[in-house]
């Protein structure tokens, strides 16, 4: 009896540990097949075509925790077109269509192991991928952003946005706020080549006044929208 | 002596390797693919103008098969709408820039690749 407490003790300091090691061993058999869980060796546009899923490696950077946490035990699409899209279009009468032969269901989790994969995601954070501190926060003009968002700049043609308008081939942005961290939304903006070489959202050259702006219009949609 | 000439031989063997290596990745990729990554979300498979992205796109993107409305511009500008988006040469924004994405190479060959598929030689 002396010892069992402190054997129970020993135990209970260990579980949190046990647990972040069962997320990463969760991470390699259930997550790496489709996505990258380190940075690849070299990049190109053929590799693209490659990939099954995007990268992950850069995960705790990327995500925010809680919403992790929620979709891995309840996934929907993110991405209208799957990924990558150019993989799963197909021509039709009027324009082309996603093929939704090609869309495979995300694994689901149970809320346990969902909890240790999004802390073994959330540990994912190299150096250099995101800008830390780029978006500044404050106040946000919703009508300047929705109009930079819609016309100006002209994101709607690929993302969905306010009310889940928008193009296909891009990742849904409606509730963006809620799955990605500010840092990297404006990162991504501002260079997502850098970010992920090659990939097909474009450098649009922004201003920081334009960064800031669309960071802010993303989070404060996710706040709005209904999903 | 000879031991040196033979080291700065192979040096610059490698170095000329490591140069003909470099632009090998950008062209070993090959321009329909590049077209079939980054213009067909909008231009489409058909390359008519009727990409996926159709249905949100307030302007109909540009139809790279019509011989005469491809026909009437010149490689300079098709290069630049290209490299510096739809509003460098007076057309939509929603045709973004490229230029962070291609290197002038691969937008040089993208001109002449637009010319087969318009059959629209300059």
């Amino acid at each position: 009896m002396r010892t069992a407490l402190p054997m129970l003790l020993g135990l209970l300091a260990l579980a949190p540990l046990q647990a972040q090691a069962g997320g990463a061993d969760l991470l390699k058999s259930q997550c790496a097949a489709c996505h990258a869980l380190s940075k690849p060796a070299s990049t190109s546009i053929d590799s693209l075509w490659d990939r099954k899923a995007p990268d992950l490696y850069y995960a705790g950077d990327k995500f925010n925790r809680d919403w992790l946490v929620g979709w891995l035990q309840n996934p929907t699409p993110i991405r209208p077109a799957g990924y990558p899209y150019f993989k799963n279009i197909i021509e039709g009468p009027k324009h082309d269509e996603v093929d939704q032969s090609k869309l495979k269901p995300h694994v689901h989790l149970a809320k346990a192991d969902a909890e240790s994969v999004a802390d073994a995601l959330m540990a994912l954070k190299p150096d250099g991928v995101v800008e830390k501190g780029l978006y500044k926060g404050g106040s946000v003009n919703m009508r300047m952003g929705a109009m930079t968002f819609d016309k100006f700049r002209g994101c709607v043609a690929c993302h969905k946005g306010a009310d889940g308008k928008g193009g296909f081939s891009g990742a849904e942005l409606t509730d963006a706020g809620k799955r990605l961290q500010p840092d990297y939304i404006a990162s991504f903006i501002k260079d997502p080549q850098k970010i992920d070489p090659h990939i097909w959202m474009p450098t649009l050259a922004m201003n920081d006044h334009s960064i800031q702006l669309l960071t802010g219009y993303l989070i404060q949609l996710s706040k709005q929208e209904k999903k | 002596m000879r031991h040196h000439s033979l080291l700065f031989g192979s040096a610059f063997i490698a170095a000329l390797a490591l140069v003909a290596a470099e632009p090998a990745d950008a062209a070993g990729t090959s321009i329909e693919r590049v077209y079939g990554t980054y213009c067909v979300q909008c231009h489409g498979l058909k390359r008519n103008g009727t990409g996926i992205n159709l249905p949100a796109l307030s302007v109909k993107p540009r139809d790279h098969t019509d011989a005469k409305g491809m026909g009437t511009l010149p490689d300079d500008e098709i290069f630049k709408a290209i490299k510096d988006g739809g509003l460098a040469v007076n057309k939509s924004v929603l045709m973004p820039s490229w230029g962070g994405t291609l290197d002038d190479k691969q937008i040089t060959e993208m001109v002449h690749y637009l010319r087969t598929v318009c059959k629209c030689g300059h």
